[in-house]
């Protein structure tokens, strides 16, 4: 059976939808391999698709993929427990975030899932303590200039980016999960008061809160790159927890749009829906990949780009910011 | 006043494989590939049997592996190495 | 992609894509012996972009793109296309091959039985491996040997020879009527050109070899054979793996076990020739 490839429409349909995928044929499945690693989501198809009829080639390059997931995922869990080792004596809630949350707590958004830094919320009284210990054990910062580090501190919602010295492994500490300069204002103590714990003492979000916190992060922080596999991230969470309370929490949070959106562009990718008016800007962008991996829709991509830059930062704020930024080069 | 307890990884945490005065270890656990020298890999398979004090782990190690050298302060720095390796932790 | 090509070299089949003609005409004039790639279905795929749609045409430059990516590569001009297209294979190996323990390290065999040589650039690989063959050795890689963790064999890897600056002329000496690629000069790497595996090598690339001896080259000095402590040559080979790490254990037992089974060894030597007899002596003396 020929198909026509143009986006990746299709991979979210395999996804989806795996038996749908029976009956690929060479180069079908060559497009939807190099769309599936392009977007990071190749261990996932893996899992998604395994006892589907399928060539040999193709066997040996998922299984590879599952592996290779595996082994993040164990990285990803010793990064974790390396951190709760640091953060033991300070007495505070450390909450995973994304990815890593996902297979502490054997989600099935976590399943292949490839996972990069380890990211935690902690309260904002504690990040200075936070930090002291993870320097003690062996964390250092990545950029050293002073410019940056102020306006990271003062602004953003993380710490500057540690790396660890054996390991060169980084770690992302979060306060809250959006930017202070961004329009919307989260509130970090209510997400972690929700939050769960796991038996070793680390938690994870509410359900709720891991919903929110996916869509906060895909459509009021970032120029959707990577937008496929978070959809797909928020996809599974509903899947397996549902919506109860989900609206009312996001209101609380000031994100009732972005998750009420993020809800529909996952029924129009991964389910039945038809997206309409602005949500067909945001489906383009997101299956915005070609049968070679490679980024196609320029014009798309660098309208959510600049979208991106201008939710983070209000106008006088963004050109002060570019304006230093101008002077040091 | 009673010793910390150190642990180490479980019976099967480790894949070992001598080379000469260097030993290679695997951490499954972590994923991390070791080069350990003499006391490091006898540290660790007294500590698969069960965690062991400071004062403990020096006594069996004298006996067993006729590590006549030893001083608490030597072998306190040996296992704060390992601490920081990830595989040992103080209880 | 407007110009694609697609090959298999060992186990590994590469799908190449670019916005220009040449370096794909080069490409499969040099590869047009080789097989393509199992199912039709590439293990890796490798593209060769403009950054602009004006630079296909103005100054153009070849950015580096495929599977895996390095954000601070830089691009090559044109005329070192097919430069671009290997180095690009090699980054889809280095950063994503998971089935085999990537050891950097050319690779001959006989009898069955295989020589590692590994070392940094320049050290002579490429070259010991070329004149190798030329004495009747199997050639099975000049970049890459790829070592099986379950069964402990190394399977052959022979892409396209790179020889760099006097490597050149003593693989061009070695074997006249070998088909060559273009003579590229002033590359990032210095002057470089691409020699064609003998047939001998291409038809048998699907045989594996048991390792038997992993030598340490070192070029330009005066000749001499030393055994490297096996501590010494496991960090050494790790050092060489771009996926040790990722292969967890696996890599470890791979690893561990060729180091425990094959006597490692460190030779200078001060020319082509020299090499070989001392090569041959080891060879012997197994």
């Amino acid at each position: 059976m020929v198909r026509v490839v143009n986006d990746a429409r299709i991979l979210a349909r395999a996804l989806a939808d795996p038996a749908s995928i029976a009956g690929l044929d060479a180069e079908g499945w060559t497009a939807l391999l190099a769309m599936a690693r392009a977007e990071q989501l190749i261990g996932t198809l893996a899992m998604r698709v395994d006892g589907v009829a399928m060539p040999a080639a193709v066997k040996a390059i998922l299984d590879d993929a599952r592996d290779a997931a595996e082994q993040g995922r164990r990285a990803a869990l010793w990064e974790a427990e390396m951190a709760r080792r640091a953060l033991a004596a300070v007495d505070c809630p450390v909450v995973l975030l994304k990815g890593t949350a996902f297979v502490a707590a054997g989600l099935s958004a976590g399943q292949g899932r490839s996972i990069g830094d380890l990211d935690i919320l902690v309260p904002r009284e504690s990040i200075d303590t936070v930090e002291a210990a993870l320097l003690a054990a062996g964390w250092e910062w990545v950029k050293p200039d002073p410019y940056d580090d102020a306006y990271y501190r003062r602004w953003m919602h993380e710490l500057p980016p540690l790396i660890h010295r054996e390991r060169d492994r980084m770690i992302d500490v979060h306060h809250t999960i959006l930017p202070l300069t961004a329009r919307i204002t989260p509130n970090p103590v209510a997400l972690i008061d929700g939050s769960v714990a796991l038996e070793n003492g680390l938690r994870t979000l509410s359900p709720n809160g891991m919903l929110i916190h996916a869509a906060a992060h895909l459509f009021a922080d970032g120029d959707l790159a990577g937008g496929l596999r978070n959809l797909w991230d928020i996809r599974c969470l509903v899947e397996e927890f549902g919506t109860d309370g989900l609206a009312a929490d996001a209101r609380r949070h000031g994100l009732s749009a972005q998750v009420a959106r993020s809800l529909r562009i996952v029924d129009t990718l991964f389910g039945a829906g038809e997206a309409t008016g602005i949500d067909r800007l945001y489906v383009r962008r997101v299956t915005a990949r070609d049968g070679w991996g490679g980024p196609t829709r320029p014009v798309t991509r660098l309208a959510f780009y600049i979208r991106s830059h201008w939710l983070r930062m209000p106008p006088a704020m963004l050109a002060r910011h570019l304006w230093t930024k101008f002077r040091k080069t | 006043m009673p010793d910390a307890l150190y642990r180490g990884p479980p019976e099967d945490g480790l894949l070992i494989a001598p080379l000469d005065a260097f030993t290679a270890v695997y951490h499954r656990a972590s994923g991390i590939t070791h080069l350990l020298t003499e006391p490091a890999p006898q540290i660790l398979a007294m500590l698969q049997e069960g965690s062991l004090s400071l004062g403990a782990l020096l006594d069996r190690l004298e006996r067993d592996y006729d590590l006549a050298d030893g001083t608490r302060e030597a072998l306190a720095a040996r296992l704060d190495e390992l601490i920081e390796a990830g595989l040992v932790a103080r209880l | 992609m407007r110009h694609a090509f697609s090959v298999r070299i060992g186990p590994v089949g590469f799908r190449i894509g670019s916005d220009w003609r040449a370096p794909i005409a080069a490409l499969k004039t040099l590869y047009r012996d080789y097989p393509g790639p199992r199912d039709g279905v590439a293990d890796f795929t490798v593209r060769l972009f403009a950054r602009r749609p004006w630079r296909r045409f103005v100054r153009p430059s070849v950015e580096i793109g495929g599977d895996y990516m390095l954000p601070e590569a830089a691009p090559l001009p044109l005329s070192q296309g097919l430069l671009a297209a290997e180095m690009a294979m090699n980054l889809q190996m280095a950063l994503g091959a998971r089935r085999y323990l990537l050891l950097h390290a050319s690779a001959v065999e006989r009898d069955g039985r295989a020589v590692l040589m590994t070392g940094i650039s320049g050290a002579g690989k490429s070259t010991l491996a070329t004149l190798l063959a030329a004495k009747g050795w199997r050639f099975m890689g000049d970049e890459f040997a790829l070592l099986d963790p379950a069964t402990g064999l190394v399977h052959a890897f022979p892409r396209l020879i790179s020889l760099k600056n006097e490597g050149i002329a003593a693989a061009e000496a070695a074997w006249p009527a070998a088909r060559m690629g273009p003579l590229m000069r002033a590359t990032p790497k210095g002057d470089i050109r691409h020699m064609v595996p003998d047939a001998r090598a291409i038809a048998a690339m699907d045989t594996p070899a048991t390792p038997a001896l992993l030598v340490f080259p070192r070029y330009g000095f005066a000749a001499e054979t030393r055994p490297v402590p096996p501590a010494e040559a496991f960090i050494r080979m790790t050092q060489a793996s771009t996926n040790y790490v990722g292969l967890g254990e696996a890599g470890f037992r791979g690893l561990t076990g060729l180091i425990a089974q094959v006597p490692s060894v460190a030779i200078d030597y001060p020319d082509g020739t020299s090499a070989i007899a001392q090569v041959e002596a080891l060879w012997s003396a197994l």
